[in-house]
């Protein structure tokens, strides 16, 4: 069937340029029939593209080797699950995976705003569709899924890196992350286009951008995950270029996020926030090139290919169309009100998207600075880990202090005094935990005591606002305790889901500093019966033993684990020698503390006979980097979770200036 | 296999195509075909209303940040009266009649938006 699969995306080729051409027209000219009938084709895109990914995925499970994409990323050893997520494994089916997620997100978007984007801002629907166009164009005419060739016997496989588990999440939900952030774009855009600057496109985007954000924060921390097991370095984050690529849309919309507040609040900082959306689906686009354009070596980047310069014009087109439409309408965009004082919590707003954005930004240069170097002077520079944990530094911890400064603080203005009195008590709380630390020996990393004591700071003023709050309810008329914190949380889920994530990234920031600052390791030879420690652990070695898997032999070092004289069981790191793909993976081996947070990490480096050379890590509380996934998520959900208040107070205003209208 | 996957393709194409054509296909001679843009009324409703809201909800605020001690007494003093100013202003600014120009004879009045 690769015939239906190129038809499917020829037809949705012709669709998606139908709605952007008709829409453009009908947006400029007012015609209703022609806009809906834009919106129809967008639809239609969506159903021809669900119908090619339904090909292409029949194909990959069906072995269909004809088809040359399946035969370069399956196997018939490849088990099903992985057989599936080879539709992500490579450029043709990534840049599908885009085109599906794009269409559908786009038909939901248009669709739950009918209203906003037939009479208010008709300038979304071309928009959206202008932007798949340039995906359903690579996939036509650049990389297409179902180029075929003569059938081979078995096909090569999946990369082994790819084959594991995280790999079966994290790449959809990255997609989801970068896609999504199409969505406030193009609202944003479509809202300048049509002249509509009102809070409507926020109001209408709101859960978008949340939603994409959230898919993003998950997405990096999986990919952080498969990292630490996959890659086995002994570490979570390495700076690699694409791990860069993901966080960095993902901090300007944290500053957006922020931001947008101010906007709502006192309808301050409008260009800054249509600057930061552009910025953020900028960024996405430029993070999906460095995946996918083969331009720089990376551990993720699976790739090389010529779709690069594909991509580079477009990104240049999307961020000239968006800065002229943003300076042709900065009449428009101007605010009437100004910033009160220095002290308030838009002025703390301000200052931390000043640091995400800085931040950003010099990752940013991080990234681009060894492609420009060998572009402009044919020389090949690395920026590593050092340059990237600086600025990390130098901007996080002001970023980790302003979480815990601005909740504290009131808006439009707020008296050094008042602040003195909120701040007391979580800073009283952060310096006995700086003392209580460096009394435990932990003055040995000074920027892990700073972070940990700002930490500490942080999650203070965290457990104060809910505590003041929850007592302002119960004195404002609230009958019980869990009535008044309820009632607190639900009348303003953005704000208490906002601090749940603050929380997050506080348990993010231990385990980080964790295994950062204070993480132990050694290397050793051991033959069998011999021992080697590492921290508080003693491993033995007991042989090494091989099976065969699924579609690769599996090669273990068996060791024992004891601590304190207890015997811990048994950890077998290896290696994985996988057949039909002809390569060897290591696999490590990972048993996890639950209550100290803590892992020893093993990877088994080599064997030499009956011996083996082992490398060993105790990573202490790196598992709060992967619970902080799990709390960040409740945060966001309670943020995203729908507010029938507000819902009732926007219909209500909508409605009553139909009746004000009618009467006058 | 092949004549089927073309069949299937082109069956996809029509019901596209069909799709699309729909809004002209379901009114061939539309009485009304323009978009249903806001009327400056309208639009200039909306502004105010968006301030009123505003208003109201930094009044809300400042109650809240002052109970739970995060404004002074003596802040809150000051900064109640402007606010409290903005929200009747607000709500003076939406009862006053709309200029006579942007009501006149024959404007659209949006009844979607």
């Amino acid at each position: 069937m690769p015939l239906l699969g190129r038809a499917a995306l020829i037809v949705v080729l012709g669709l998606l340029v139908y709605a952007a051409v008709a829409g453009s027209i009908a947006a400029y000219r007012g015609r209703r029939r022609l806009l809906e009938s834009a919106r129809n084709a967008l639809i239609g895109a969506l159903a021809a593209t669900a119908v090619a990914s339904l090909v292409l995925a029949a194909a990959l499970v069906g072995r269909n080797f004809e088809l040359a994409y399946v035969a370069d990323h399956t196997s018939r050893e490849l088990p099903l699950h992985y057989s599936l997520s080879a539709f992500w494994g490579g450029q043709e089916g990534s840049l599908l995976l885009w085109l599906l997620v794009l269409t559908g997100m786009s038909v939901a978007a248009v669709l739950l705003n009918k209203r906003l984007t037939r009479d208010v801002l008709p300038w979304t629907v071309p928009i959206l569709a202008g932007i798949a166009v340039f995906f359903a164009t690579l996939l036509v005419f650049v990389a297409s899924p179902f180029a075929t060739r003569a059938a081979v016997a078995d096909g090569v496989g999946l990369n082994p890196s790819l084959q594991n588990p995280y790999m079966l999440s994290h790449p959809p939900l990255l997609y989801l992350g970068y896609v999504g952030l199409t969505i406030p774009f193009a609202f944003a855009m479509a809202a300048l286009a049509s002249k509509r600057v009102d809070e409507r496109w926020i109001v209408a985007t709101r859960r978008w951008t949340l939603g994409a954000w959230t898919f993003l924060g998950i997405a990096i921390l999986l990919g952080a995950k498969w990292a630490y097991e996959e890659v086995g370095w002994g570490g979570w984050y390495a700076w690699d270029p694409v791990e860069n690529a993901a966080l960095m849309p993902w901090l300007v919309a944290t500053a957006y996020l922020h931001s947008v507040m101010v906007q709502e609040k006192k309808d301050m900082l409008r260009v800054w926030n249509v600057l930061l959306v552009a910025g953020a689906f900028a960024l996405s686009l430029f993070g999906t090139f460095l995946t996918r354009s083969g331009i720089l070596s990376s551990i993720h980047s699976f790739t090389q290919s010529s779709i690069g310069p594909w991509f580079l014009g477009f990104i240049t087109l999307v961020l000239a169309s968006s800065i002229a439409l943003i300076i042709w309408r900065l009449p428009i965009l101007r605010s009437r009100t100004r910033l009160e004082s220095l002290v308030s919590r838009e002025a703390a707003f301000l200052y931390n998207n000043l640091f995400l954005v800085a931040f950003a930004l010099t990752i940013l240069w991080g990234v681009l600075y060894p492609i420009l170097s060998e572009a402009v002077r044919g020389v090949a520079v690395t920026v590593g880990a050092p340059y990237y944990d600086f600025f990390a530094i130098a901007f996080g911890l002001p970023i980790i202090l302003l979480m815990g400064l601005g909740p504290l603080v009131a808006w439009r203005r707020a008296s050094l005094a008042a602040l003195g009195r909120s701040v007391a008590w979580p800073a009283g709380v952060a310096l006995v935990a700086g003392a209580v630390l460096v009394a435990l020996g932990a003055g040995s990393s000074p920027a892990g005591l700073v972070g940990y004591t700002f930490a500490a700071f942080v999650l203070a003023a965290i457990v104060l606002e809910f505590a003041r709050g929850t007592r302002a309810r119960k004195a404002g008329g609230s009958s019980t305790w869990p009535g008044a914190f309820s009632s607190l949380v639900g009348r303003n889920r953005r704000r208490y889901g906002g601090y749940v994530v603050h929380a997050a990234i506080v348990l993010l920031l231990v385990g980080a500093v964790g295994i950062g600052g204070f993480s132990t390791s050694t290397d050793a030879r051991l033959a069998p019966g011999e021992s080697v420690a590492v921290g508080d652990y003693t491993l033995t070695y007991l042989g090494a033993t091989e099976r065969r898997g699924a579609n690769a032999v599996e090669l273990r070092a068996e060791l024992a684990v004891e601590r304190g004289g207890d015997d811990l069981g048994t950890i077998a790191p290896g290696k994985n020698r996988y057949l039909a793909e002809g390569q060897t993976s290591n696999e490590v081996g990972i048993r996890t503390d639950t209550l100290r947070a803590e892992d020893l990490f093993v990877i088994a480096d080599s064997f030499e006979g009956e011996a083996v050379f082992l490398e060993a890590f105790v990573n202490p509380l790196v598992n709060l980097i992967w619970l902080a996934g799990l709390v960040f998520l409740a945060g966001a959900v309670v943020t995203m979770w729908p507010d029938a208040r507000e819902a009732r107070r926007l219909a209500r205003r909508f409605a009553d200036g139909e009746a004000a209208l009618a009467r006058a | 296999m092949e004549v089927l996957a073309l069949a299937l393709g082109a069956v996809l194409a029509l019901a596209c195509v069909v799709y699309v054509a729909l809004p002209f296909l379901r009114e061939p001679a539309a009485e009304d075909d323009t978009l249903g843009d806001l009327s400056p009324a309208r639009r200039r409703r909306l502004a105010l209303e968006e301030e009123r809201d505003r208003a109201l909800a930094a009044l809300k605020e400042l109650e809240f940040d002052h109970r739970t001690g995060k404004v002074s007494d003596e802040d809150y003093r000051e900064l109640l009266g402007p606010l409290r100013r903005e929200v009747a202003d607000s709500l003076r600014a939406l009862d006053a009649p709309a200029p006579v120009a942007d009501t006149a004879p024959g404007e659209k009045v949006d009844a979607r938006a």
